[in-house]
């Protein structure tokens, strides 16, 4: 027994997978330990410290792409992953609430762009106005959760109770689907450019309604936003009392939505798995890569293409709603044009049609936006106020105009990495990979034991070595 | 027996073209026979107004007795006629199974409920269809791996793979557009081969629209010659190659008549 034991752990080390485990392990624990060094009091006050703060939180949930990369087993790397999500970075989350909120606005907008894959990146409609639907599901909860509803309807009702939230997410999801399919049935029969337009047409309608809808009812408050939207309820508090887990609310909160946004994200990626793998997905590539052809084939466009659009929209709500509780307060300011083109450049950036792609971009873009760049900013404040000058140019930092900070290059930093992807790599992080163990499968065999022939050099994962990379099986 | 296709009077104009004028067509089940012309002829616009793409502007199409006019291409692939296209228009960057599954969407029966929980009726039909596709992969006579992207194949591939994506559906009339354009002879012998073999084996009704007047004698059991839109000529291989006016219309442009024997 204890002999055949060795033996198997004799082959893994001579596979070399055990070295991979080793190798995975020590990054996360060198990131880990960096992090908890960044945690030392004075080192807040260092130049560089918000940079490398954000720079060794990318590198933290770097380690879950290393994870997926290794050639582990699946049950491996799943705990190895779970166990990051739901302990570590909870864990680093407690002493420094600022990370749960990076963390949490990742999981939202890596939702998001799961939603938008499938609309993008799988039926190929290029929705420029995908911030509409978020913004339906924001105002849903914002208008009822809050006084708002009883100016617009008169009574006193409202706000609802926090319990309603639940119940609510479902509502969300619906409705924000119902307006995808509204606006999808007028526009479906355009194509291309022609949709993108119209697309971002009815996003700035959105946007632009709720801007101007304080009267004649108020139902938005018009550019002032509501506030305050009420927030889930802390239902488990008593219970972690009575684990003797004391943390003050606000921290309780970021918790809360960390996991919540967790938990949804799982189940946008499971859907999207499932159908990708489906009539329903394959009919969606196929639209996307010929129409005419799909239709031939027996596919009703424009039903498979509402589809589409509704299941996006459906994320987007939820995400929408779930972004309202935790702001806490919402304006028109928080869905323009940018939005939808911040989603959009995190599927492209990951990889048109492709879920790991989805994440991986939302994960770059929304630490590069609000980690980085800020972090820039910060650093640049400090040295303007410590009256730094640069040398051979003798040009003052503290008459670097505000309007040229970092944090506003936002729309640069779009631009430049879109046309650096479309350049370097123009298929995304993680390109799509079309399901490859068909025969296998159709034979009822078991998986095919044969590695996979090592893909073309093009293809090749950033960082990773990759040899007997295991196909990205789901 | 009654007619599987009949075309009466069919009329379509594109502005001032008119590109099928007039064209009336019938068809027995379980026959191959083929269009010719030449370029310009209005055939593959016949296919077309058939497929339900574009819409006849007089005239009336009847498939197994009821009228296909007015149907969406996917309801016309939904009522038993599936086709290819002239210019290969696989899904690239679907593998050779995924394209073939495609073909095969009108037959799925599993429900959104049925994917997201895998049930034992979704996982049965997946099964049971791939097995399907890889019997229409050899069919065919595709060499290539099944999981191979369409892009990657050389194009007598493609061809085959796109003959196995139309039979996915299941048709009673499948319209084959130019099926050996661009081949060796090699290719179009096996291709020919095939032609026959879908009518044999499947007890498949065959339209084919077709260049290569080997192809077009060899297998076909009737012949009818557009020109301008118009139906010229009708008939037996042989009566179509001594009709005086297909070899005015068609062959008679330089082309010897002994070139086509």
């Amino acid at each position: 027994m204890i002999g055949a034991k060795a033996k198997v752990w004799i082959e893994r080390v001579q596979n070399g997978r055990s070295l991979y485990l080793v190798g995975v392990l020590a990054y996360i624990l060198a990131a880990l330990l960096l992090m908890n060094w960044l945690n030392r009091p004075g080192l807040r006050d260092a130049v560089w410290y918000p940079l490398v703060s954000a720079l060794a939180f990318a590198a933290f949930l770097g380690s879950l792409l290393l994870i997926y990369y290794a050639p582990l087993a699946g049950l491996v790397k799943g705990i190895l992953g779970l166990s990051i999500l739901l302990v570590l970075l909870p864990f680093l989350g407690v002493r420094n609430t600022f990370l749960l909120e990076v963390a949490t606005q990742v999981g939202i907008f890596a939702a998001m762009a799961l939603g938008l894959n499938i609309v993008v990146g799988f039926a190929g409609l290029l929705d420029l106005g995908y911030v509409a639907f978020y913004a339906v599901g924001a105002y849903l909860w914002a208008i009822f959760g809050s006084h708002q509803a009883n100016i617009a309807f008169g009574t006193n009702r409202f706000p609802l109770e926090p319990e309603w939230f639940f119940l609510f997410l479902f509502l969300a999801v619906g409705v924000a689907a119902f307006t995808g399919i509204l606006l999808g049935l007028p526009v479906l029969r355009l194509r291309g450019d022609y949709l993108a337009i119209v697309t971002l047409a009815f996003g700035e309608v959105i946007r632009v309604i709720v801007n101007n809808l304080d009267k004649p009812i108020n139902l938005t408050n018009g550019p002032q936003g509501i506030r305050p939207v009420q927030r889930p309820p802390l239902f488990f508090k008593p219970w972690l009392n009575a684990l003797g887990i004391r943390l003050d609310d606000p921290t309780l909160y970021a918790l809360y939505f960390y996991f919540l946004v967790l938990v949804v994200i799982g189940f946008a990626i499971w859907l999207a798995r499932r159908l990708e793998n489906s009539w329903v997905g394959r009919a969606w590539t196929a639209i996307r890569e010929d129409e005419l052809a799909a239709q031939a084939m027996g596919i009703p466009l424009v039903r498979m293409k509402l589809a589409a659009f509704a299941t996006g929209a459906s994320f987007a709500g939820a995400m929408g709603m779930i972004f309202a509780a935790k702001q806490y307060f919402i304006n028109p300011e928080s869905f323009t044009f940018m939005e939808s083109i911040g989603v959009l450049v995190m599927v492209i950036v990951g990889g048109m049609g492709s879920i790991p792609g989805a994440i991986v971009g939302a994960t770059v873009v929304t630490i590069l936006n609000l980690q980085i760049l800020k972090g820039l900013s910060l650093m640049l404040n400090k040295l303007r106020q410590a009256g730094v000058v640069i040398p051979i140019l003798n040009f003052p930092l503290s008459q670097w105009p505000t309007q040229l900070e970092p944090a506003k290059y936002e729309r640069l930093v779009f631009g430049i990495l879109l046309i650096l992807m479309m350049i370097l790599r123009p298929q995304g992080i993680i390109p799509e990979r079309r399901h490859r163990m068909e025969l296998a499968e159709a034979l009822g065999r078991e998986e095919a034991p044969e590695l996979e022939r090592l893909p073309a050099e093009e293809e090749l994962p950033p960082v990773i070595p990759a040899p007997e990379v295991k196909p990205a099986r789901d | 027996m009654a007619n599987l296709l009949e075309l009466r009077k069919v009329t379509k104009r594109f502005g001032g073209l008119v590109a099928v004028n007039q064209v009336d067509f019938t068809l027995e089940p379980g026959r191959i026979v083929s269009i010719i012309g030449p370029n310009g002829a209005g055939k593959t616009t016949l296919f077309n107004l058939i497929t339900g793409i574009y819409k006849p502007d007089e005239g009336e199409i009847l498939f197994e007795g009821r009228s296909l006019v007015g149907l969406r291409p996917d309801q016309v692939t939904a009522r038993g006629i599936s086709r290819t296209f002239q210019n290969i228009r696989l899904f690239g960057n679907m593998t050779v199974m995924e394209n073939i599954l495609v073909g095969m969407h009108t037959r799925f029966r599993a429900s959104p409920v049925d994917i997201l929980f895998q049930t034992p009726r979704f996982r049965g039909e997946e099964r049971e269809l791939r097995e399907e596709a890889l019997r229409l992969i050899r069919f065919v006579g595709l060499r290539a791996s099944p999981d191979e992207l369409a892009k990657n194949l050389p194009y007598g591939e493609q061809r085959k793979v796109e003959i196995a994506r139309a039979l996915a559906a299941r048709p009673k009339l499948i319209l084959l557009d130019e099926p050996t354009a661009g081949m060796n002879p090699q290719e179009t012998a096996e291709t020919t081969r095939l032609i026959r073999r879908l009518r044999d084996e499947l007890g498949i009704t065959v339209i084919l629209i077709e260049h290569q007047m080997r192809v077009v004698m060899g297998i076909s059991e009737r012949v009818t010659v557009l020109d301008y839109g118009e139906k010229i000529a009708e008939g037996s291989p042989e009566e179509v190659r001594r009709n005086p006016r297909v070899i005015e219309a068609y062959l008679g442009r330089g082309v010897a008549i002994g070139a086509i024997a």
